[in-house]
């Protein structure tokens, strides 16, 4: 079957599909997107979350058909958001993961990115309070990470809050 | 992070980002924006997917395999058993004794039986469905204490079908079995009647006697990025494979043979690796995919799933353990007693190396002057056990802290003091006989552990019904009732770097030149970054001891020399170790140069030179001549400088297998724990607070990447402690998946403060100590005692179960 929608952006259709692909299998094998991370394939890690219509999810467990039309965002498109600050070629996010060591083998990480930058827009980017310990627990629960102990993942978060607060008031 | 007793003399070097500095991870940026090419990424237009057929059965005799119909299915481009593999039929990393693809018999569920190249992962795996195997069911060998005691259990392989070993007491079952006799029981080192009347004696001298059995789980390595790899052919016959490994010379070794190629004729490059921690050091698809692309003449790529990925990689040794402990009234270790039997599984991987260890290390760092050790290694038919992260140190290190723990409740004790009272320290001797030749600062780690700020209490909580600091967490299990605080300390002692007597080496090619009239390294070295960080390190040390901010580092191949593995914690001490050795050789060069070119002034000659900020410096005369006049660009004829450097550690020796003594290890490493813990003693439930750690490094090369292992490792720990293990029955793995498999989520896993220690090891690069084991060791045994001291319960088996911890006996 031929799939069609907006990838980071892009309009893209995928020919061929067979039916049982997940979105994650679209994104890595036909679409050339491999940065969403197949861990589990079972919804469990987190490793492959994406925005999908504006809401993270497990695009391993999103049937490639149900994406039709819809509009997806991947850790190849954090970057490409305009007006949050940072590096020119990273975002806030991203700049605030590397700086922090929060990254080790990095195969948790473009999850954890996607639902870190839902986190911070939900929270500081919409003008409330930075998130504290306890909800950054909360939020990113659903994202596995084997390496770190998780304690550098908290330092970045709250590193990329605190610049996010700093580029919003400004702005 | 606080850091203290800094004994080392500080580096002179100047260079930004170097040795002690936390410079950014240069794969960092390719990591966080999704374009880091992992093993499980790599693509190619005309390539085909491969999937495994595996046993059903945990032991089968095979009676037959029929491939026709995989074949007829449109899409299928090979399908091969074991009478297609080119060379030899087994391999293995210390034993040749698994199968490429299984003959005759299967051992565990989950052998590799067939393998299919097809164009589409899923009609790869319709194919698998269409092959036809006919099994003869034999009976699960599943019991490891059978396995190792009972002569008359029946044989997972058969005699003569494996080499003989001497000096590991290979006989039946057993792939290894280890004594250790000292003081009183080394005196009739083979008369059991003998060691029962020592027994006997010492055991009347004791005020208390503690024994107790244990059981430490299966534990998986869990790394998240899967079993995955690219094999692609090439015109000269040969293959070259791109994988996620911990060791790209020791794959090499084990593939070219089973393909029937020389060595230069496969040649591997390390794609991005997801993780390790011991499962990536024996094969899973290598040979495999090697296969499929010389049969097919097309790119194969194998990406295990997660299920899979349960069968597809070896775990950590499940243990049962008996250990008995004397001691005099005011705490002094009399004598010990340990028997251990380690499960293998099906086939030998690590487990002699494990043996070693356990067995060596089965008693920790404490003063015992009577000791017996027997340490087995047996064949199961269960899952196959090798490598994780700890490597049968962890296993004992639950046993002999748990054992301090009640021996100090029988003494009145508190359990710091039981510890300090019987500390090993440097010049100690472990029960090998081996003398602990660096610091050991055992006590001061104790009493720095101890004296860490404790978390608030419950009660001063801004909010202490806030459910998220509960046991149960936002499942809303208890409002606080029946919640009660428990304090638990452990401490291990691991033996880092290969031990027992292997020629233990890395090598790293450095070579420096002007490039853009500025001076560039390039680092090449054949090791493998598996998140570690060792990437960072490599770099670091270059820029230190060559004095170039520049640094490039290759891509790890098998071009260069073996890098040895990434494991034993050993890779910042030995490819560390050939980095420097071989900038050592590079600076001595450029010296050299500056020499006979004239920079350095008559009569100086001996005055002692430097590489700082990109130029050759005197310490009489300052700067001499920048490496860009001294080298000259490079595209433009300038010169190159380029050493390829071994570096050894220094050896080490087999114990014997009589009485276990030797010098087996290499370098010694600690670290101690205090764990906090909340449970809910009515329904099981157990919150971790905090979990502390204080762990001397002798020298941090990286303050941030170190943390990020502490913790790592501490979490790992925790995880055994209380919720990871395969649960095995009658041979078979009932939770092969994330949903049933648990690891610690972030909202597990409590803040941890470190406490790092800088005592040099003065045989070591830098002094630096290996630093990513020691804290899987001891967070295990301080979480479990700290749910001990909250429950009262005797909690003998790792991970503690709900059911352990309200006492019903499922």
């Amino acid at each position: 079957m031929r799939v069609s929608f907006n990838v980071n952006g892009e309009d893209v259709t995928a020919d061929n599909v067979w039916p049982g692909e997940s979105l994650l299998y679209v994104l890595r094998e036909r679409l050339g997107l491999p940065g969403s991370k197949n861990a589990c394939e079972q919804g469990e890690c987190g490793s492959c979350t994406v925005y999908f219509d504006g809401v993270t999810a497990c695009s391993c467990m999103i049937a490639a058909g149900q994406a039709e039309g819809r509009e997806v965002r991947t850790v190849e498109g954090l970057a490409e958001e305009p007006g949050k600050g940072g590096d020119r070629t990273l975002s806030t996010v991203q700049e605030a993961f590397v700086e922090a060591g929060a990254v080790q083998c990095g195969f948790c990480t473009p999850g954890l990115l996607v639902q870190t930058d839902d986190l911070i827009e939900r929270t500081v980017g919409a003008g409330r309070a930075a998130p504290d310990d306890s909800e950054i627990r909360e939020a990113l629960a659903g994202n596995l990470c084997r390496c770190t102990g998780y304690e550098k993942i908290i330092d970045a978060v709250h590193l990329a809050a605190e610049r996010r607060a700093a580029a919003g008031s400004t702005s | 992070m606080a850091t203290t007793t800094r004994t080392v003399t500080d580096l002179t070097s100047t260079t930004k980002d170097g040795v002690g500095a936390s410079p950014r991870r240069p794969d960092g940026t390719l990591k966080v924006t999704g374009e880091f090419a992992y093993s499980s990424d790599m693509w190619m237009e005309d390539m085909l997917w491969g999937a495994t057929l595996r046993s059903p059965h945990p032991h089968a005799r095979i009676h037959g395999i029929d491939v026709t119909e995989a074949l007829r299915l449109p899409g299928v481009y090979a399908v091969l058993t074991h009478e297609d593999v080119p060379g030899e039929k087994r391999y293995g990393l210390e034993y040749q004794d698994q199968p490429v693809l299984a003959f005759d018999k299967v051992r565990y569920k989950g052998e590799a039986v067939a393998i299919v190249a097809a164009d589409h992962p899923e009609t790869a795996r319709r194919a698998l469905e269409r092959i036809e195997v006919d099994y003869e069911v034999l009976p699960p060998v599943s019991d490891s204490r059978r396995a190792a005691l009972d002569p008359e259990y029946p044989l997972v392989h058969e005699k003569g079908e494996l080499p003989e070993h001497p000096e590991y007491n290979q006989s039946g079952n057993r792939v290894r079995y280890q004594p250790i006799r000292t003081g009183a029981f080394a005196e009739s080192p083979s008369s059991q009647e003998a060691h029962r009347e020592a027994l006997e004696r010492l055991r009347a001298e004791a005020d208390a006697v503690v024994t107790t059995e244990y059981e430490v789980g299966m534990q998986d390595q869990a790394f998240l990025g899967p079993e995955s790899g690219m094999a692609i052919p090439a015109e000269d016959g040969g293959v070259d494979l791109y994988v996620a490994t911990q060791w790209l010379h020791v794959d090499q070794r084990q593939i070219a043979p089973a393909l029937g190629l020389p060595q230069e004729k496969v040649r591997l490059t390390l794609a991005g690796v997801g993780g390790a921690f011991g499962a990536r050091e024996d094969l899973s698809m290598q040979i495999h995919a090697c296969m499929l692309a010389l049969r097919t003449g097309k790119p194969v790529k194998f990406v295990y799933n997660r299920e899979e990925s349960f069968y597809g990689h070896v775990h950590r040794h499940p243990a049962k353990m008996r250990y008995e402990h004397g001691a005099k009234a005011d705490g002094t270790l009399l004598y010990a007693t340990l028997e251990i039997i380690v499960d293998g599984g099906a086939y030998a991987s690590a487990t002699p190396a494990v043996v070693g260890v356990a067995s060596s290390l089965g008693i920790g760092p404490y003063e015992v002057p009577n000791v017996l050790v027997d340490a087995y290694g047996v064949y199961t038919t269960n899952p196959p056990c090798g490598a994780m992260r700890g490597f049968g140190a962890v296993q004992a290190c639950f046993g002999y802290e748990s054992q301090m723990d009640r021996l100090a409740k029988e003494l009145g004790m508190h359990p710091v003091d039981l510890r300090l009272k019987n500390a090993m320290a440097q010049g100690s001797r472990i029960i090998t006989g081996q003398e602990i030749d660096m610091p050991l600062p055992m006590a001061e780690m104790l009493e720095r552990c101890r004296d860490l700020p404790m978390p608030v209490e419950r009660t001063e909580l801004e909010d202490p019904s806030d459910q998220r600091t509960l046991p149960g967490g936002v499942a809303g299990t208890t409002r606080g009732e029946g919640v009660v605080r428990g304090v638990g300390y452990g401490l291990g002692l691991k033996n880092l770097c290969f031990s027992e007597g292997f020629d233990d080496y890395s090598t790293a090619r450095v070579r420096l030149e002007v490039v853009a009239g500025e001076p560039v390294v390039l680092v090449h070295t054949a090791a493998a970054e598996v998140g570690q960080g060792l990437v960072t390190i490599k770099g670091q040390i270059a820029r230190t001891e060559l004095g170039v901010e520049k640094v490039v580092i290759a891509p790890s191949d098998t071009q260069v020399g073996s890098a040895g593995s990434s494991s034993a914690s050993r890779q910042s001490y030995m490819t560390g170790g050939a980095v420097r050795t071989a900038c050592a050789s590079v600076r001595a060069e450029v010296f050299e140069l500056a020499r006979r070119k004239g920079f350095v002034p008559q009569g100086r000659e001996d005055v002692e030179l430097a590489l700082e900020g990109g130029k050759v410096v005197s310490a009489v005369d300052g700067v001499l001549v920048s490496l860009a006049e001294l080298l000259g660009e490079s595209a433009e004829n300038g010169t190159v400088v380029e050493r390829t450097r071994e570096y050894h550690h220094r050896p080490t020796e087999m114990i014997d297998p009589e009485l276990g003594q030797g010098s087996s290890h290499t370098q010694f490493g600690m670290c101690v724990h205090r764990a906090v813990v909340d449970v809910d003693v009515e329904l099981g439930l157990v919150k971790v607070v905090a979990l502390d750690a204080v762990q001397d490094v002798g020298k941090v090369m990286h303050p941030q990447q170190l943390a990020g292992q502490i913790q790592g490792g501490s979490t790992q720990g925790l995880g055994l402690a209380l919720m990871e293990e395969i649960q095995v029955k009658d041979s078979e793995i009932r939770n092969p998946s994330f949903t049933d498999y648990l690891i610690p989520t972030i909202l597990d896993t409590p803040p941890m403060r470190i406490d790092v220690l800088e005592h040099p090891d003065p045989h070591s690069p830098y002094g630096l100590r290996g630093a990513g084991e020691p804290p899987t060791l001891s967070s295990t045994p301080a979480i479990v005692a700290a749910v001990r001291d909250a429950t009262g319960r005797p909690l003998t088996h790792a991970p503690v179960r709900p059911e352990d911890i309200v006492g019903i006996d499922l």
